[in-house]
């Protein structure tokens, strides 16, 4: 059996129990990486890194004083997550050279783990799209068919794992962008509750919003990323005072009388057939394990596009007025004077889809325009959550699309942005709402693309997602196919 | 509400984005379309609705008042593209 | 036409917390450029802020000293602007729900009272400073200040004077000191004050046109800025000219104020809540925690003085004016148990000695203990007062011991009156015409007989023994 066939989870026992070594898993990891050139995955790949640490974590498992469930697993992460004197790029000519002096909070819990950094993912630029191809590195390719897109912005880290180019990765979630990739992608992903993984280190694209999430085969995977990654931490106020782990613990793989509501604003027009088809269908699988499916109305589902645009493009707006080529990132080189500093080196630095989202947030934010935009979403927003608050009291899981379709052709996105944002329908409510919410591959189309289905879940609820899923996984086999190419390159 | 010419130059200005006369035009058309799009809150009656900052009711969250030592300073110059030995560089500022 | 100055104040003040209001970064006054910071306080990629506990703390000290209502539930909010010394290009500040409202403080200029209406206090983050390198013609940013704690204290505008403003000033400036919650330096930048100044015709209602004055680094350039401003603004609208509103740096070597060319537009801030902070609830119990623990105020110390130890009015006002000047003196009251011996000596020779040497309160530096020791001479007869003013003054500067001192340099008084005796009858027997001046009624004769002797005994002797042999030995 190939190795990277296996799941996270069984690498890691295949290491305990010494029938395979990390350093080799290691290197076979970066071959991978390496040779899936093509789909323009990564942006860096630390193999210098990955080797030493890949070493001393072998020497302690050796000397048995390592037994961490994932020990010794290479892994990834999405380039906007801080790596220590490792460039961070967030997809970005602004910071194209950037080597952060720290590490995010959830690189050093995945150190502290011995898992094994291996590469920084391609993601679209500052997390801001749904198809990886705003990025300055270059477009990423779909591994099931090249000539679509992955998803955005984690369409690197989700590519990656379908390609099997990493045994799980961390993406970064402001409004799909963990779910969409992993639907496209055919992978497992999850975005938790807001404050359940810390975001110091994460490079900030909507600070309310914002979420890290780990991208996997497997919903047991996932848990067990999950349970590393998470927890308190003291350095981001917004960090929820919950503890880390439990997850891969909690999952029991019996769903009898779990209920499942479906939002019929869901699945209205503009809904591509097959996917409805394959997300219904998993429903029914559901239902056929024990739980209670049902149908419900889900107010405030298409308010939900315009308030997440505000919100996110406002927040932006200001959380990248720090770029301006002073004490980091890209800087015109003979500016002059202080003003046109700032004018070049920010428009020279950002991208096309970048400074249409800070216009459009400091609009919204700007005087006389404040109340009417900024304000009026921050009440649309109550609302939102309102909704969900009230559909949790009859529900335990919320089950949706993640995206109008399957993975759309490169180069037919980016023209017609707002069609773009359309395509966020489903996804963009869970961060408003701040809650959990899990992707899992329910189908393919005709032409042998992805579906993913939504598992959305009450606030600090991921063990009911993850449980679902996993109930899921045992008994289909959709996220088990792997893409042709892989096949191929194997 | 229309987005004008002034409205782009302005909020350029405000962002500090220099954009090319294209790049307006597109910009123009992009938020155009997109706040047309965005006004369909206007339908929705939000009379007496707090708004809803934070998600979650978490308040008070502090630090104690304790001095911890101050990161290297080579370090935090380390990613300026120009600066001294001692600090971060621009071009004169006008007072 | 006669007009009338109306005058708000923008104070901030640099609270005196260990560390920084977001991150754990020092907050001591200079050091290196840049080794005060860390990637919170200088902005970098994917950092975040943690609120220091204390800054709330001090910041409702302040509220309640100031007669605020404290708001219960407030929040950050972000200003965004772009400047070299603001590293994420916001500040983080208070603008929806500033923590303190509507507060008072009572001034008194030329006996008349008058309170100043607090519009609100908030808290935020102070920016980093600009250094301008002149060789190469470039700025240098230090971002050590960046992330320093600051309250910002707005007034209403309800001064109307220079000496209102300087009086609303110490009145802050003591409340503040006493509380602990800032040092209030000027010069250091701990205090800076922003003026807000227009003019009208005496007996108009509606407001004029205001500017906003920067950059005035003392009480007394204040008072200069406000002269100069006013009396500008007058003369344009006596020339049918308009004030335009604006903001301009005041240049105290120039005497003159000048408009800021960075801040000629009205900013738009783009102001929104800070999602990085958790909003605040002040419980009712913390406020009552904070009030519990509030020092005596001055009005209460100055009730004190003057009803428990019988200290005059003036002095009582200008000792209370400085928690320096009422710590010295109590703790050496405390040790000699004189209050009014201490306050003369405060009053009198420390007031001279700090003006000649051009100081504030703040800096005396010497003891209480040497202050009680040189007091306790002077009651003990060991020297007299000429004497103990010379000592006085080396207390003063180098914090000497007195007692040592006064060993050391052999100042003790002579008082054996044996040998005062006969040093007195050698200057009458030296000085016969001096003698019989005075026999025939000349008093002037008198004094030149005590100078003479005081001379004699090097100034080491009692005036009132010498007077007293003098005129013994006369009879």
């Amino acid at each position: 059996m190939n190795l990277r066939d296996l799941t996270a989870l069984q690498l890691a026992q295949k290491l305990q129990k010494r029938e395979v070594g990390v350093v080799e898993v290691t290197a076979d990891l970066l071959g991978a990486i390496k040779g899936a050139k093509n789909l323009n995955i990564a942006v860096t790949v630390c193999e210098k890194e990955a080797l030493a640490q890949a070493e001393q974590v072998q020497k302690r498992l050796d000397a048995g004083e390592i037994h961490s469930p994932l020990a010794g697993v290479p892994m990834a992460v999405k380039d906007n997550i801080c790596t220590r004197d490792i460039n961070t790029t967030c997809g970005s000519k602004m910071l194209e050279n950037f080597k952060p002096p720290y590490n995010a909070t959830v690189m050093n819990k995945l150190c502290e783990a011995d898992t094994i950094l291996c590469a920084k993912m391609n993601m679209d630029e500052f997390a801001m799209g749904s198809t990886t191809e705003t990025s300055y590195f270059g477009q990423v390719k779909n591994p099931w068919n090249t000539n679509h897109v992955p998803g955005g912005s984690s369409g690197g880290s989700a590519a990656t794992v379908a390609a099997r180019a990493a045994y799980f990765t961390l993406g970064s979630d402001t409004g799909g962008s963990i779910r969409q990739p992993a639907s496209f992608c055919g992978v497992t992903g999850i975005k938790p509750t807001y404050g359940r993984v810390s975001r110091y280190g994460l490079i900030a694209y909507a600070s309310s919003l914002d979420q890290i999430g780990p991208i996997a085969r497997t919903a047991e995977d996932a848990a067990a990323v999950l349970d590393i990654i998470s927890g308190y931490d003291r350095a981001d106020s917004t960090s929820l005072n919950q503890p880390a782990g439990g997850f891969l613990a909690a999952l029991k793989g019996d769903i009898k009388g779990l209920k499942v509501g479906i939002p019929r604003e869901y699945f209205a027009q503009g809904l591509d057939e097959e996917v409805k088809a394959s997300v219904l269908a998993a429903a029914k699988q559901l239902e056929s394990m024990g739980a209670q499916v049902e149908e419900f109305s889900l107010p405030m589902t298409k308010y939900a596009i315009p308030t997440y645009y505000i919100i996110a493009s406002a927040e932006a707006s200001s959380n990248l007025s720090r770029y301006d080529g002073i004490k980091y990132g890209y800087r015109h080189e003979k500016p002059e004077d202080l003003i046109d500093l700032y004018l070049k080196s920010r428009s020279e630095g950002f991208g096309r889809e970048v400074k249409r989202r800070i216009m459009l947030g400091a609009f919204a934010l700007s005087s006389g325009y404040y109340d009417a935009y900024y304000k009026k979403a921050l009440q649309a927003k109550a609302l939102i959550k309102k909704a969900f608050d009230d559909a949790f009291e009859k529900y335990d899981i919320i089950l949706s699309p993640t995206a109008p379709t399957a993975a759309l052709k490169l180069g037919e996105s980016l023209d017609d942005p707002l069609k773009m944002y359309l395509g966020d329908i489903y996804t963009v409510s869970v961060n408003l709402a701040g809650l959990p919410a899990l992707v899992a591959p329910c189908g393919f189309t005709q032409s042998g693309l992805p579906i993913g289905v939504q598992l959305i879940g009450k606030p600090l609820e991921e063990a009911a997602l993850l449980n679902t899923a996993h109930a899921y996984q045992q008994a289909t086999d959709f996220h088990k196919k792997a893409p042709l190419s892989v096949e191929v390159m194997k | 509400m229309q987005i004008t010419d002034e409205i782009i130059t302005y909020v350029a200005a405000l962002a500090r984005l220099e954009l090319s006369e294209s790049e307006e035009k597109q910009t123009k058309k992009d938020l155009g379309d997109i706040i047309s799009y965005i006004n369909m809150l206007d339908e929705l009656d939000t009379t007496g609705i707090e708004p809803m900052s934070h998600t979650f009711d978490i308040k008070n969250v502090f630090r104690e008042d304790i001095v911890v030592p101050s990161a290297d300073r080579d370090l935090l110059l380390s990613n300026a593209a120009l600066k001294s030995e001692e600090c971060f560089k621009v071009p004169k500022t006008v007072e | 036409m006669n007009y009338e100055v109306v005058i708000g104040l923008e104070v901030h003040v640099e609270l005196a917390t260990a560390s920084k209001i977001f991150c754990g970064c020092t907050t001591a006054f200079g050091g290196a450029p840049n080794t005060h910071c860390c990637p919170v306080c200088t902005g970098m990629p994917g950092t975040l802020p943690v609120l220091n506990r204390k800054v709330v703390e001090f910041t409702i000290a302040a509220g309640l000293a100031t007669d605020c209502n404290i708001t219960r539930n407030c929040k950050f909010d972000r200003k965004n602007y772009f400047y070299p010394d603001l590293p994420k290009a916001y500040q983080v500040s208070q603008l929806y729900f500033p923590i303190c409202r509507d507060g008072d403080v009572e001034i008194e200029t030329d006996g008349v009272k008058k309170k100043v209406h607090i519009h609100e206090i908030h808290m935020e983050e102070d920016a980093g400073k600009l250094i301008h390198d002149p060789w190469e013609d470039t700025t240098l940013v230090d971002y050590n200040r960046c992330g320093v704690p600051l309250i910002e204290i707005v007034s209403d505008p309800d001064m109307r004077s220079a000496n209102e403003v300087m009086a609303y000033l110490q009145a802050l400036k003591a409340r503040l000191e006493y509380l602990g919650v800032s040092d209030c330096k000027m010069q250091e930048g701990s205090m800076r004050a922003d003026i807000n100044l227009s003019v009208r015709p005496m007996g108009a209602t509606e407001l004029g046109t205001r500017t906003e004055m920067k950059n005035m680094n003392s009480f007394k350039a204040i008072g200069r800025a406000i002269e100069f401003e006013a009396k500008r603004q007058i003369e344009l609208l006596e020339d049918s000219k308009k004030v335009t509103q604006q903001t301009r740096r005041w240049d105290d070597n120039k005497g003159v104020s000048m408009a800021m060319r960075s801040k000629e537009n009205a900013q738009d801030y783009r102001y929104f809540p800070e999602p990085d902070l958790t909003p605040i609830y002040i419980s009712q119990e913390w406020i009552d925690e904070i009030l519990a623990a509030q020092p005596e105020m001055p009005k209460a110390k100055r009730a004190r003085y003057i009803s428990e130890l019988g200290l005059p009015e003036y002095d009582t006002d200008i000792i209370t004016g400085s928690k320096h000047l009422a710590d010295l003196f109590e703790k050496t009251t405390v040790l000699t148990g004189q209050p009014k011996e201490v306050s003369n000596w405060i009053m009198g020779e420390m007031m001279k000695l700090l003006n000649e040497n051009e100081k504030q309160p703040e800096d005396i530096d010497f003891s209480p203990e040497n202050f009680a020791k040189l007091i306790q001479l002077v009651e003990k007869g060991t020297i007299n007062r000429n004497t103990a003013k010379k000592v006085f003054a080396e207390v003063f500067l180098q914090n000497i011991n007195p007692e040592q001192y006064v060993k050391d340099k052999g100042l003790q008084m002579i008082s054996d009156e044996g040998a005062v005796r006969s040093t007195i009858e050698k200057v009458l027997a030296d000085n016969p015409q001096s003698v019989s001046d005075f026999q025939a009624g000349k008093q002037k004769a008198f004094g030149f007989l005590v100078g003479q002797a005081m001379k004699e005994l090097r100034g080491k002797a009692d005036p009132a023994m010498i007077n007293a042999l003098i005129k013994e030995l006369l009879q």
